[in-house]
């Protein structure tokens, strides 16, 4: 039986269907074993005839029985879709490489078409030769591949209050990871030279993109030269438009609006710029209604991706996956602890590879479905000891208003047909 | 900085040891010229680096304004649906859902003359020359009652302007104020009872294929929910009898004026509240009397006073609305012009019979 996600009407329409039929979801694989499979004794027209030939898709897509793998939009989250985010379909995701195509957008004037022939890198500030590439240049420079999650720092942002979007997509799926091929931004400041700097323990680069929004952070200079790259590929082919083709920023660990994209311009200076997104945007108000600034780093975190909202459990009691990513801006995950009785008690979940850091980590949790309700939850820890938090935690510390870097322990409550909502316990 | 910082830096030198090494530099790119890093080096820094000369008025900002950024923000800078409130909100930082604007909010002005010059107009963006860029950002502080309606910002006296929450920032503490978020985690019994609090589902604002549901929550530009609260009994029915004799003239100028109120109020058949309640009716009624819609407290204790919306109290408040009703929450900066209040006033006589 295929069943595509779309929405939770359709998800409703079957859920009802299969209770018609059978009761319960689990009715759906009790059926099985009556009588010969006709998919095996009869003759299918894919085992007799032709299928397409080789150049019938010269750059392919996924096939048309996954087309509810996509991205999704929350409407009612911005004013206009050009000035907004959304959000990778994790639910049906596996293995940690976010595939391009599903990862994530975030715009603040709209995916730009900038060809390779017509970008330019500059180099100013307070360096020895302010210096401009261009993309051929880049390519000539001794290059690094690495891979990192991007988390936009309001992943997870409208859960603050209580639980309010129903599905993993939706509550943590501003995050992309990919493989990056490119050039450290090392190599690239001090090809225009950081004498001029003088001390760089207290100097910033301030970078910029180059599209309308013009979106420019400060980065201490010390990040700048430990990991920060100049990418100009993901995952082994051209950055998509909507990630910034042909050149982005790529700054591990940290939160995903300093990954700017298109960037035209690297300033080195002796103070923070404190643009629109580094002082009115991406900064946090607790409770007092003060507001934490420079809050780059993402802290530890982790999600169980299925069974989730949208990727109910359809087969029943007995064998059961239970999968999830984690990921920490502080380095790599150690360890993913899973409670199915919403914290109450916990077991150490199977990391799929060890831990890179600053990179999406999957889990599994290969258990036996009793067909009794679940609270799962999933719980990460990082190679620094942190233990990522409950929101009761959290909000103890910074109350409900901070909007940004919620990475609380999130329930999904599975009852006993299979379903999963998102819940808040106590 | 700390350890745990220490710890990262130490984990991405090994991540990325696989980098060739290299001391010498590659002779790649060339260099900028002076007047290609003046075009595109603008950005502007909180102690005024980047700042070039010119200034503008409130004055010429309002004009401004109200030609390139009032669709979206209002033509009082309240912010017009989803987009930016870019006024208001003083007050309520430590409250629930607080109004983050330029005058509540942003510590720097240059922040401000930064991204309006840079980053705006939406789908215009760097239109604007310095002048016009000073004017609107002295708008936008008049319209945040951080400065007087003569006001002139400048270069020169850029500094001066003190912004509200400048002091409202603290550098990321988490290590510190969380510590507590390191350590051994629990592993059984770690809580008696386990209880719903709270279900996405009964929420329900998750999207789905027929489209977004309607809801008005966003991270900057948060609604409450229109909670239902008692509102005061209309003190007064409106005159019925003796309906005047409407002025034509005056009111089709009025037609014009109410251009300023209109990303506010509605007037008309299918008219609704928005934010700020219906017109409809509203002469010679009594203050506060629009069915769901939340008035200020101001308007509350006015209401139970028993005012009307007369000919004395609509040129009042239309005229100085902060200043007559403190507490408002129209921002709405007042009609300077009596035959503009006169026009308006007609206007709104014609749409109330």
């Amino acid at each position: 039986m295929t069943v595509s996600f779309k929405g939770k009407s359709s998800r409703r329409a079957f859920l009802k269907g299969t209770l018609a039929a059978g009761g319960t979801l689990a009715g759906a694989t009790l059926a099985k074993a009556e009588g010969a499979d006709p998919l095996i004794t009869e003759k299918q027209p894919w085992a007799q005839g032709l299928g397409d030939g080789v150049d019938a898709t010269p750059y392919g897509l996924p096939i048309k029985y996954e087309d509810d793998v996509i991205r999704r939009n929350v409407e009612w989250l911005t004013a206009d879709t050009i000035s907004s985010i959304n959000f990778s379909p994790i639910h049906a995701l596996d293995g940690t490489i976010t595939p391009q195509g599903c990862a994530f957008e975030r715009h603040h004037s709209g995916a730009i078409e900038l060809k390779k022939e017509d970008y330019r890198l500059m180099i100013n500030g307070l360096v020895d030769q302010p210096l401009v590439f261009t993309y051929e240049d880049l390519e000539r420079f001794p290059r690094v591949n690495h891979t990192f999650f991007l988390e936009c720092a309001a992943n997870t942002g409208m859960e603050w209050a209580g639980a309010q979007l129903n599905g993993a997509q939706f509550t943590h799926g501003m995050i992309h990871n990919m493989e990056y091929t490119g050039v450290t931004l090392r190599t690239l400041l001090e090809e225009a030279g950081l004498d001029a700097a003088g001390d760089l323990k207290d100097k910033w680069v301030y970078v910029e993109g180059a599209d309308a929004s013009s979106n420019g952070r400060s980065i201490p200079m010390d990040k700048a030269l430990d990991d920060c790259m100049i990418a100009f590929k993901a995952n082994g082919e051209a950055l998509r438009m909507e990630h910034g083709y042909p050149v982005r920023l790529v700054v591990p660990g940290w939160e995903g609006n300093m990954w700017v994209k298109w960037i035209r311009r690297i300033e080195v200076t002796d103070q923070a710029v404190q643009s629109r997104e580094e002082t009115s945007k991406y900064t946090d108000t607790l409770e007092n209604g003060t507001s934490r600034k420079w809050t780059w780093v993402m802290d530890a975190k982790s999600v169980v991706t299925s069974p989730s909202p949208q990727a109910p459990i359809k087969h029943g009691k007995g064998p059961l996956v239970i999968t999830g990513l984690a990921w920490s801006g502080r380095g790599a995950i150690t360890r993913v602890d899973v409670s199915k009785d919403g914290g109450k008690t916990w077991e150490t979940a199977r990391l799929a590879n060890p831990g890179q850091p600053m990179a999406l980590t999957r889990f599994y949790l290969d258990t036996t479905w009793d067909g009794e309700e679940m609270f799962l939850q999933s719980r990460a820890m990082d190679e620094t000891g942190y233990v990522q938090p409950t929101k009761t935690q959290l909000r103890e510390v910074r109350g409900e208003n901070s909007v940004y870097h919620n990475n609380c322990i999130q329930t999904w409550w599975v009852n006993a047909n299979g379903e999963a909502e998102n819940v808040e316990v106590s | 900085m700390s350890k745990y910082r220490n710890l990262i830096i130490g984990t991405a030198m090994t991540a990325i040891s696989a980098a060739p090494a290299f001391a010498e530099r590659f002779g790649l790119g060339r260099a900028a010229l002076p007047e290609e890093v003046a075009a595109w080096n603008v950005d502007v820094s909180p102690d005024g680096t980047g700042l070039p000369e010119g200034s503008g008025s409130v004055e010429d900002g309002e004009m401004l304004f109200s030609e390139s950024c009032a669709v979206c923000h209002g033509e009082f800078a309240e912010g017009v649906d989803n987009w930016p409130k870019l006024a208001g909100g003083q007050g309520t930082l430590d409250r629930k859902d607080p109004l983050k604007t330029v005058g509540s909010y942003w510590p720097y002005l240059s922040t401000a003359w930064d991204y309006v010059h840079r980053s705006m107009p939406f789908g215009n963006a760097q239109s604007l020359s310095a002048d016009e860029t000073y004017a609107i950002v002295a708008y936008i502080l008049y319209s945040n009652d951080l400065v007087d309606d003569d006001f002139v910002l400048s270069k020169e006296n850029f500094l001066e302007v003190e912004m509200p929450n400048a002091d409202g920032f603290i550098i990321d503490d988490r290590e510190e104020a969380e510590k507590s978020f390191w350590g051994e985690p629990c592993m059984t019994d770690c809580k008696s009872e386990v209880k719903i609090t709270m279900r996405a589902a009964v929420l329900d604002v998750t999207p789905d294929e027929e489209g977004a549901e309607e809801a008005s929550m966003d991270e900057g530009t948060t609604e409450t929910p229109a909670a239902e609260e008692a509102k005061a009994e209309p003190a007064a029915a409106p005159a019925e009898e003796a309906v005047a004799a409407l002025d034509a003239d005056l009111v089709a100028t009025g037609e014009k004026v109410f251009k300023k109120c209109k990303a506010c109020h509605q007037v008309g058949d299918g008219a609704k509240n928005k934010t700020g309640p219906i017109l409809n009716g509203i002469y010679n009624s009594a203050v506060a009397s629009v069915d769901g819609f939340k008035y200020s407290k101001t308007f509350k204790s006015m209401a139970e006073e028993g005012m009307v919306w007369d000919d004395a109290n609509l040129a009042g408040f239309l005229a100085k609305p902060r200043k007559f009703a403190k507490g408002t929450k129209m921002s709405f900066a007042g009609l300077k012009k009596d035959k503009d209040i006169a026009a308006i006033t007609e206007y709104l006589k014609s749409v109330s019979q």
